[in-house]
């Protein structure tokens, strides 16, 4: 509950997005709140590209639906966040944009969603290449409970066949840094992934996500298990990885999304409702559901 | 941290150039297309096998079945393999229904209350101990407690159990001498007490799934209408957990049933009615055991795979039973090791 | 209705009758397990392990005779079928648990059940049929078919639970890397289950080993050594439960005693199995 205090009392002020503001600053990044685009680090190029794209995008479980005809477009190299109270279907949404109902029971996903103008869900498009250039992050860290941290990290290339020592090593140490998880775990890689903390965890699973390299990382729920030490962790993470790749998170904490996040869509019992830069989605709702939800009237 | 800023990937040429390529053909689509081929063609196997235990059986035995008709096999009072080559299983099919119910009966009493015992009222430590005994009565071979069974229960049964009472009856009941039979120690008495014994495991396992399963409020409710511990389990436990007790008990009578090498050691082996209580008599399991080998005439070979069939049919109409009535009630293991 | 000390005393009488009746239960299997140690340790001694059985002339001449060629054949017999039994048992389980949509679960979960339900007796008459008739004698491998026929439905079903216990999340992180689904299930999901596996496997192992039935007529006994080594699988092989099953029916008292040591030595194994199986259980969780 203070969670929603603090974002209605600070939303109409600017502090909340002072530490946004000031990380894209040291990161050679600037937002532009007008237009909702940002360029990218360092290369001076003036507008992301559109990454992935989603058009009437469904997802039926049986003969329930989970997410209506949601359209959207996911920038390349920006964050983009999905709210909504439980049960929006952001999460199911979410789970659409790498083939991950393909395991679900029931489930039958219509629509498209594009990768670079190439719909995933085609018939000669193989969901393991997909899975591959879209990495996902769950809520639970995850790691394969059998394998030591640096096997976990290299599953994604080991499993795979590559078994190049001096390729696997590169690619761990690389991951482990990138997912700023290097330093503490670096004498001890061969102990088990199992025996970190539950923060170490989940920056091992975003380790082993980004080990293959993806474009997209998905997120969902990343810091929902963690306390607010392990949180902070992970949000600066999200800054620095945003050089990189394109992220999606799902988030039922407004207060992070307004921290990380480019663009928000919100979401609300399968529909979205809105989507737009973070900073006027959050300042100036256009839709009165958007408003009430961060404003703390439901949830 | 230093970052390239151009590529996602900064490392060396060689690491990039593995991870750009796309993983070989078997971790795309073939892996997964032959893995998924031969985990059904496994799973497939076993649907083969039970299906194909039906067919066998029932196709092994098709000479004796068409010889003497379903019915007239299994209601078929004489089994002469030596000199008619007349062959009908009803004795069998008697002896393990009687053996088997008889076994039921005495065994279902004890092994609730063992389940109640451990669930109820021992400490954790105790039951834990009654908890592994119990596993190991269905963990020792059938063989042993045949072995037991035929050079000490049986010798002890007959001097302290069987004799004297053949003996008072003798002298005061001779009417009672024919249902009694001959006290020679290996018989249907015998067998039944063992056969009680084995299938002790299963009603307790499953009582004791069910008694777990009973909510707390259902046990607060009596508790607090002031009852006392018995009062307790007699109002609220058992009736909720009824059902996994029927389970158990018809998983039980499945074992029995089938029970095979202590049963044929002890009951004696008599092929012909009357069976008597402490006499000889005959399973369906101990007459293929006892005849399969020393079989020579075909229509006897075919006449014992029909007994096998009997014996599918029934095993089979009470598993559904027990698996219907454990979905029924949804008591969740069940399982004994 | 009745007085509050009627209701204790009635409370008392049934707490004693519980004890009782468990008592009743656990007596004889410790009276088992008393004359099987007694009589077994005092006939186990070191013929029993290196010599063969030979005829009945042999032990009343009061030659050494002993069981090696059970105990070998019992080895040879148990790990050919565990052999045989562990890659249909395990998919099968990998199938129900992950697969869950196939449409033939159903089927295959029946089936298996009834298959597990089924008298051992049942599957050596099966044995029989499939693999003596063929051949035109008893073997080995004939014992092999019909003890993996006892384990094969067991491994299946501790196979389901045991996977079944890993949370689905792992393998969606494992498919997230963009691993393959075979990829996720051999070397992630199952290396989790282990514990359960292996307590399955030997479960279902010590389970087989001690069956008679189903050995009567497929590998059917043998009282000496095959002249060469395939004489196992090819010829008729002998196993422990089946041999003790002949020596206790046997009329010579020699052959009862060496009956008794061959119980010690099959209780023993049995036990150190389903022993090591509830140690895993309890270390897993």
């Amino acid at each position: 509950m203070n969670l929603i205090q603090s974002i209605t009392s600070k939303v109409p002020t600017l502090p909340l997005f002072a530490t946004s503001e000031s990380r894209q600053a040291s990161g050679a990044a600037e937002v532009k709140t007008s237009t909702g685009t940002n360029t990218a680090p360092g290369t001076g190029k003036a507008e992301n590209k559109m990454r992935m794209e989603t058009h009437d995008l469904s997802v039926h479980y049986g003969s329930t639906m989970g997410v209506r005809n949601v359209s959207l477009p996911i920038y390349d190299k920006q964050v983009l966040a999905l709210i909504g109270p439980s049960g929006c279907g952001k999460t199911t949404y979410l789970r659409a944009l790498n083939r991950m109902h393909d395991l679900t029971r029931g489930a039958r996903v219509t629509g498209s969603v594009m990768l670079d103008g190439k719909n995933i869900y085609d018939s000669e498009i193989n969901p393991v290449i997909i899975r591959r250039r879209i990495g996902m992050v769950f809520q639970k860290p995850t790691p394969f409970p059998t394998m030591s941290i640096y096997d976990n990290v290299v599953a994604g290339l080991k499993l795979v066949g590559i078994r190049k020592r001096n390729v696997l090593d590169e690619v761990c140490e690389r991951a482990l840094k990138q997912a700023a998880l290097f330093d503490e775990v670096k004498d001890r890689l061969n102990s088990p992934g199992s025996s970190l903390s539950g923060g170490q965890q989940q920056r091992l699973s975003i380790a082993r996500a980004l080990a293959v390299d993806p474009e997209v990382m998905l997120m969902d729920e990343p810091t929902s298990s963690l306390d607010p030490q392990s949180t902070n962790r992970i949000e600066d993470l999200i800054h620095e990885l945003k050089k990189q790749v394109t992220i999606v998170i799902v988030t039922h904490n407004m207060q992070q999304a307004a921290r990380v996040s480019d663009k928000t869509a919100f979401f609300y019992v399968g529909d979205l409702i809105e989507y737009g830069p973070t900073n006027s989605l959050f300042t100036k709702p256009k839709e009165k559901r958007t408003e009430e939800y961060i404003t703390g009237q439901f949830g | 941290m230093t970052l390239d800023n151009d590529t996602s990937i900064n490392g060396s040429k060689e690491a990039r150039e593995l991870l750009r390529r796309p993983p070989s053909a078997l971790y795309r689509w073939l892996g997964d297309r032959i893995f998924a081929v031969v985990v059904v063609m496994l799973g497939v196997s076993i649907i083969a096998l039970a299906a194909g235990m039906a067919i066998v059986l029932y196709g092994e035995g098709s000479a004796a079945l068409r010889q003497f008709g379903f019915l007239g096999f299994v209601s078929g009072t004489t089994w002469d393999p030596a000199v008619q080559l007349v062959f009908g299983a009803f004795p069998f099919l008697f002896g393990t229904v009687v053996t088997s119910v008889a076994a039921l009966l005495i065994s279902f009493f004890p092994a609730i209350a063992v389940a109640i015992f451990t669930a109820e009222y021992a400490p954790r430590w105790l039951a834990a101990i009654i908890d592994n005994l119990i596993q190991l009565i269905a963990a020792v071979p059938s063989v042993v407690i045949g072995i037991w069974g035929i050079f000490v229960l049986a010798p002890w049964m007959r001097d302290n159990v069987y004799l004297p009472i053949f003996t008072w009856a003798e002298a005061s009941h001779p009417a009672l001498l024919p249902i009694l039979g001959n006290p020679m120690g290996y018989g249907m008495a015998t067998a039944t007490i063992v056969l009680s014994l084995m299938i002790v495991p299963y009603t307790t396992a499953l009582t004791k799934d069910a008694i777990k399963s009973v909510p707390v409020e259902q046990r607060e409710a009596s508790r607090a209408l002031g009852a006392t511990k018995w009062e307790v389990i007699r109002m609220a436990v058992l009736p909720y957990a009824r059902g996994g007790i029927l389970a158990g008990a018809i998983l039980s009578l499945g074992r029995a049933i089938g029970e095979t090498m202590a049963v044929a050691m002890l009951i004696g082996n008599k092929n012909t009615l009357p069976f008597s209580i402490f006499g000889a008599g005959a399973t369906m399991p101990s007459v293929i055991v006892n005849e399969f080998r020393e079989a020579v005439e075909t229509l006897h070979l075919s006449s014992l795979m029909a007994v096998g069939f009997t014996l599918f049919v029934i095993a089979l109409i009470v598993n559904l039973a027990a698996a219907y009535l454990t979905r029924k009630f949804s008591i969740k293991g069940g399982q004994v090791v | 209705m009745k007085t509050l000390l009627q209701r204790n005393i009635r409370d008392r009488i049934m707490e004693s009758l519980l004890v009782l009746s468990t008592i009743v239960v656990l007596l004889p299997l410790v009276i088992i397990l008393v004359h099987v140690v007694i009589n077994g340790i005092s006939a186990l001694n070191w013929d029993f392990f290196t010599q063969e059985l030979g005829s009945p002339s042999r032990a009343m001449q009061g030659r050494p005779t002993g069981l090696v060629h059970t105990i070998l054949g019992t080895v040879v017999i148990d790990f050919l079928a565990l052999f045989l039994a562990v890659p249909i048992g395990m998919g099968a389980g990998i199938m129900l648990s992950e697969f869950p949509d196939h449409k033939l679960n159903p089927t295959l979960r029946i089936m298996n059940d009834t298959l597990n339900g089924m008298p051992a007796i049942l599957k050596g008459l099966l044995a029989f049929v499939l693999i003596v008739k063929p051949m035109g004698t008893f073997s080995g491998l004939a014992g092999a078919v019909a003890l993996a026929f006892v384990m094969i439905p067991i491994i299946a079903r501790t196979t389901e639970s045991a996977l079944m216990s890993i949370p689905w999340s792992i393998r969606e992180a494992g498919l997230a890397i963009g691993l393959p689904r075979w990829r996720v299930v051999l070397s992630t999901v199952m290396p989790a289950a282990r514990f359960g596996l292996v307590t399955g496997t030997l479960i279902a192992f010590a389970r087989a080993a001690g069956e008679a039935a189903p050995l009567l007529f497929t590998s059917f006994g043998n009282n000496y050594l095959p002249n060469h080594w395939l004489g196992m699988l090819l010829g008729p092989t002998d196993t422990l439960p089946q041999r003790l099953y002949s020596l206790a029916i046997s009329p010579y008292s020699h052959w009862h005693s060496m009956g008794w040591a061959a119980a010690i030595v099959l209780l023993v194994f049995v036990i150190i199995c389903f022993g090591t199986a509830r140690y895993l259980t309890r270390k897993k969780t």
